[in-house]
């Protein structure tokens, strides 16, 4: 296994997390590449019940049966057979922050994870590998009833609100990806709220991939029962390695009727990783939905965030943003189906693109006959940095009601010479100038998150336009 | 402090200051008048160092160093400052922010969180504006006044030692003028020179110059006291190009 400990002193402009630990492991999959098998061997490590194996071997023959996508990004390098499915870091999961092994503590140290976010921060489950490793939760919670913890731990002590509720939003045979994360699913999160309960500060999950090679398949389901509240927020980054890295996700939410779910995500995925995630929501009675969504690294992302607008009055929301740099692209946008009467969505998307990064918005708003008065905005801007980068915008729109308000606009702007000669003319220099349009260009999204996470969204960008002017 | 010997610059491959000599002293106020057309904006963005345009002759000294191979940024921090004819928006940015890292961008060292809201609140009030405006985002959305306001408070955050002024009475009204007009004398003062372009001598009832230069195609053709923006009122621009057209032309 590689011994490489050192950080890795990265030019400018490239993966700045780029370093990795020894890899010690108590189970690996003895080689790469998927089949029933495998999937058997992960399930069986995990003990779990029978049904659960067949919805993996189910999911697996969808995998298998259906062709690669060739619409949005070019997956055309993407080796299914060059990726290990199941990594699993330690035995047993830390409950308290003195159990987690010295090495992943160097990692979150290395991240930059600030201590006293544990303190401040009630739930921190933080996925390192396949598993979350550290897991807290506030007594007060515990006794609200409200359920926060890995999938895996779902499964084993919720199994009957699991079965009940997993894969109904997004079946297995969905999409290729979401059968592949089916089949080999693996961490994630659980988290049940139960009526009425409003949870006030956000839980978080950050994750992490280590392995080389490794897929991430995190496989996450949010339900919020009638009248609650959860803001969940997951931050992701990754370290670089030359061979290709896929992250193929699924997140499911449930917001029963008056109940309302954030989830806010910024990635930042190494440039060789491949970040194909199937995000989608349903919301009921008067639920609302938001989704908050920050797309930085990766080779290639593909997400769409949805929300099903099922019950009269629901309200969903879509705010992305995606930064593509050299070599990158960013496929990402939003899709939100009104299924009901006075439903209410907006879908706001911002994309940068620098060098030859390449961006797409890529929308789909659907209005079903009956949803009377439902009213849509779709608002996508796109931000070029220079004169090779490419942005391109996919909105899909059907409406089969007469009676629905829709508004739909999109806005392509580049950072102008006379902006850059303003900002200079009071001291800043070129680079100063640049981050300072580009955060102000993003901060419609950074001011919806909490606000350590909307600095690190800002510093993030910064670093990745590092030695992109001149 | 400030010297422009035969300064000549173009836009496009086409000539726009052609010529042009320029001194002003330390404490001084200059005014620039001309008819549209005759390049007072552009002489403006160039001593700023606007990359569009490109300097294809003379030389432009600030306190004896040639700023013309210097970025905008650098001429910024040696104490320059230019108020826009057409400031730019820059959505998401608010005013305070832009305020904050302009400032520490110029000064030596940076001022404490406390001691930059203060002086933000300060100046703020000397020109007449709302609290609640440094929370707006930079120039989005401002009316004219607005904007123009927004130029002089960020020339009284940076205290330049030279500030020049393109066409910053244009499209205000009496009351805006005048807020204005208090923001540059509250400068005013042995340290502080500014080079006035405007085309109408209203500024300058409330700005007294100097000194006062006539501009026509590309360069001062005249100049004289302040009695001298008096005469163009009377006269006109008209006069102007029968009386030194002619000389520009040559």
């Amino acid at each position: 296994m590689p011994e490489d400990r050192s950080i890795q002193e990265l030019g400018l402009d490239e993966y700045k997390f780029g370093f990795h630990d020894p890899e010690e492991y108590f189970f690996k999959t003895p080689r790469k590449g998927i089949d029933p098998e495998i999937v058997a061997m992960i399930s069986k490590h995990k003990n779990e019940p029978e049904w659960m194996l067949e919805y993996r071997l189910k999911a697996l023959e969808s995998f298998l049966s259906k062709p690669t996508p060739r619409w949005g990004g070019d997956l055309s390098e993407l080796d299914f057979e060059e990726i290990y499915y199941y990594i699993r870091p330690m035995e047993n999961q830390g409950r308290s922050w003195d159990d987690v092994p010295d090495d992943i503590k160097n990692t979150f140290e290395r991240l930059g994870i600030p201590q006293a976010e544990r303190e401040s921060l009630a739930g921190v489950g933080a996925q390192y590998e396949s598993e979350v490793v550290y897991h807290s939760l506030k007594e007060e919670w515990d006794k609200a009833g409200v359920v926060f913890m890995d999938m895996d731990s779902g499964l084993r002590e919720h199994e009957d609100l699991v079965r009940e509720y997993f894969g109904t939003i997004i079946p297995a045979d969905d999409n290729k990806f979401s059968a592949l994360n089916s089949a080999v699913w693996s961490g994630g999160s659980f988290v049940y709220v139960p009526p009425g309960v409003h949870i006030d500060i956000p839980l978080q999950a950050y994750f992490r991939i280590n392995a080389e090679n490794m897929g991430q398949f995190e496989r996450t389901l949010i339900i919020a029962d009638e009248g609650s509240y959860v803001h969940y927020i997951e931050g992701c980054t990754a370290p670089t390695y030359t061979t290709n890295s896929l992250h193929s996700a699924v997140v499911e939410l449930i917001a029963k009727p008056n109940a309302r779910i954030r989830y806010s995500t910024i990635q930042n995925w190494s440039h060789n990783t491949y970040n194909l995630v199937t995000k989608r929501a349903v919301a009921y009675e008067n639920a609302t939905v938001e989704w908050v969504d920050g797309n930085l690294g990766s080779k290639l992302t593909m997400k769409y965030p949805a929300v099903y607008l099922m019950g009269e009055g629901a309200r969903g929301e879509i705010l992305s943003v995606a930064y593509a740099g050299d070599g990158q692209h960013q496929d990402a946008g939003g899709k939100v189906v009104h299924a009901a009467p006075n439903t209410s969505s907006l879908i706001t998307s911002k994309s940068i693109s620098k060098g030859t990064g390449r961006s797409t918005y890529r929308g789909l708003l659907k209005v079903h006959e009956g949803a009377v008065n439902s009213k849509s905005r779709v608002e996508c801007d796109a931000l070029l940095l220079d004169e090779n980068a490419r942005t391109d915008t996919y909105p899909y729109i059907e409406i089969e009601e007469k009676k629905v308000n829709t508004e739909h606009e999109a806005t392509v702007s580049k950072v102008g010479e006379d902006q850059l000669f303003y900002l200079m003319s009071r001291g800043l220099s070129e680079e100063e100038a640049m981050a300072m349009v580009v955060n102000g260009f993003i901060e419609p999204i950074a001011k919806e998150l909490p606000l350590e996470y909307a600095i690190e969204l800002n510093r993030l960008i910064q670093l990745e336009m590092e030695g992109s002017v001149g | 402090m400030l010297k422009i010997e035969n300064l000549r610059a173009e836009i496009d491959g086409q000539e726009i200051v052609k010529g042009l000599d320029l001194e002003v002293s330390k404490g001084e106020i200059h005014a620039i008048m001309g008819p549209n057309g005759s390049g007072k904006s552009t002489l403006a963005n160039v001593l700023m160092g606007h990359p569009r345009y490109e300097v294809t002759g003379g030389s432009v000294m600030f306190q004896g160093e040639d700023v013309l191979e210097l970025e905008p940024d650098e001429r910024a921090k040696l104490g320059m400052f230019l108020a826009f004819q057409y400031p730019s928006e820059v959505p998401g940015v608010s005013v305070a922010n832009f305020l904050r890292t302009a400032v520490n961008s110029v000064r030596e060292e940076e001022l404490s969180p406390m001691e930059m809201f203060r002086l933000i609140q300060e100046k703020m009030r000397v020109m007449q504006m709302d609290p609640k405006f440094a929370e707006r985002y930079l120039n989005e959305g401002f009316s004219g006044g607005e904007k123009k306001r927004n130029e002089i408070l960020q020339m009284l955050m940076l205290e330049p030692k030279l500030a020049i002024m393109d066409e910053t009475d244009s499209g205000l009204d009496i009351d805006a003028l005048q807020v204005v007009a208090k923001g540059v004398n509250e400068l005013r003062g042995p340290e502080f020179s500014a080079v006035v372009i405007t085309h109408y001598q209203r500024i300058l009832r409330y700005i007294e110059p100097d000194h006062v230069h006539v501009m026509l195609d590309g360069r001062l053709v005249t100049s004289g006291g302040k009695e001298l923006a008096l005469d163009l009122e009377d006269k006109g621009y008209d006069w102007v190009r029968q009386e030194f057209g002619s000389a520009a032309q040559s």
